[in-house]
């Protein structure tokens, strides 16, 4: 009896838990690029509480590495090479990302609105 | 010049101070440095290749090769270090009374020496890898002032283990009697960092989305990219902006190795009770003769 009560507990917990639109749209995709070691654009827009996917290409010939502590990401990405960021729904603000191998001009800024 | 030693100092860190803690934990096993240095080389190699695959790694899994790649290994960190922490709990004290006697420590020591080399090669691979890439992307694009670049980031990565020999030299300097629970309670911490660090990347990967909201945000306060941030992140897996996902399991890994030392601790001694129960014998005995 108590086992099934601590059951439908958890479950319910799970439930709520779980992000209101985990089941819903397709991402928003927002394409970004790397060239001279500068983002282009510098400053790309996104609606508030919808999940954004970067596709982050590089057209330089040397890696660099996408880091975000805003957005919780880092991750690399090749010489002359593309990869994918994926967010989950943001509230609206500011979040400033940057390469981290040359962070004095790779600058960017996602504006959630 | 200085910019690159900086950025690869920063990037080693991390590795520098998990070697620092783990020859300090193992200072009386003989043959330990033979260890080290093979985990140390066998992660430099790992982060060539790593650097070399970087890009078929990425688009594997859908896009998250990298994410699932990190967290994978770090999960294979965490278990090694629990696994140590608990081998030595369970074994402890035959160590230390044995420890004279050089051949039994070897066979003894050399289980758990594996392991500890596992998780310094695994340090050293995610570091090295950031590192190798670095360097390379700044000797294509710098041409002939690359090599000017190149050096600093030699520098970098000599400041780093400068900071390993700075943390084992300090750690050290604690009487013997502490030093194995002060390194042991390091080796937890460090574990506990890294589950959570590894719950990071799945959740970049997608593959974790339940209670993935910001737990605090102390990014004004101390910011997770800034020296002592990155210091505390290794040390005790300290993260600006932690989900509470991340702290939950955090928490249960403290707890978890706590627990495991603790109940593999009391089994170790039950083996040991024939001699101690000799011991207190004659004691009992008084007792009931007053």
């Amino acid at each position: 009896m108590a086992m099934t009560r601590l059951l439908k507990l958890i479950i319910t917990t799970a439930i709520f838990a779980m992000p209101a639109n985990a089941f819903a749209i397709d991402p928003v995709a927002i394409d970004l690029t790397l060239k001279d070691h500068k983002f282009e654009p510098a400053e790309i827009k996104a609606p508030a509480g919808q999940a954004i996917s970067i596709n982050l290409k590089n057209t330089d010939n040397s890696p660099e590495e996408f880091e975000s502590s805003a957005l919780r990401v880092e991750k690399v990405v090749t010489p002359n090479g593309s990869i994918v960021i994926k967010l989950k729904p943001l509230a609206a603000g500011k979040y400033p990302f940057k390469g981290e191998y040359n962070e004095k001009t790779a600058q960017g800024v996602l504006i959630v609105e | 010049m200085f910019a690159a030693a900086i950025i690869v100092f920063r990037e080693v860190i991390e590795a520098g101070l998990i070697v620092g803690i783990v020859l300090a934990a193992t200072r009386d096993v003989p043959a330990r440095t033979v260890y080290v240095l093979g985990g140390i080389s066998a992660g430099v190699l790992g982060a060539a290749l790593l650097a070399v695959f970087a890009g078929s790694i990425s688009s594997a899994l859908e896009g998250m090769g990298q994410e699932v790649f990190n967290a994978s290994i770090l999960a294979v960190a965490v278990v090694m270090l629990a696994w140590h922490n608990i081998w030595m709990a369970r074994h402890g004290r035959e160590l230390a009374a044995e420890l004279k006697a050089a051949g039994q420590a070897v066979a003894a020591g050399s289980k758990t020496l594996m392991a500890l080399a596992a998780v310094v090669g695994i340090a050293v691979l995610r570091e090295g890898a950031e590192v190798v890439l670095f360097l390379y992307g700044v000797v294509v694009a710098n041409g002939d002032s690359g090599m000017n670049l190149l050096a600093g980031g030699f520098a970098g990565l000599a400041a780093g283990a400068a900071l390993s020999g700075l943390t084992y030299a300090g750690l050290v300097t604690i009487p013997s009697r502490y030093l194995f629970s002060i390194t042991t309670l390091l080796i937890t911490f460090l574990a506990a960092g890294m589950a959570a660090q590894c719950v990071s990347f799945l959740e970049q990967a997608d593959l974790i989305n339940v209670l993935s909201n910001t737990l605090w945000d102390t990014s004004n306060i101390l910011p997770a990219n800034s020296l002592l941030g990155r210091v505390l992140h290794t040390l005790i897996g300290y993260d600006d902006r932690p989900s509470v996902m991340q702290a939950i399991v955090y928490v249960a890994t403290l707890a978890a190795i706590f627990a495991a030392t603790r109940i593999f601790a009391a089994s170790g001694q039950q083996t040991q009770r024939p001699a101690s129960a000799v011991k207190s014998a004659p004691t009992a005995g008084q007792h009931f003769a007053a």
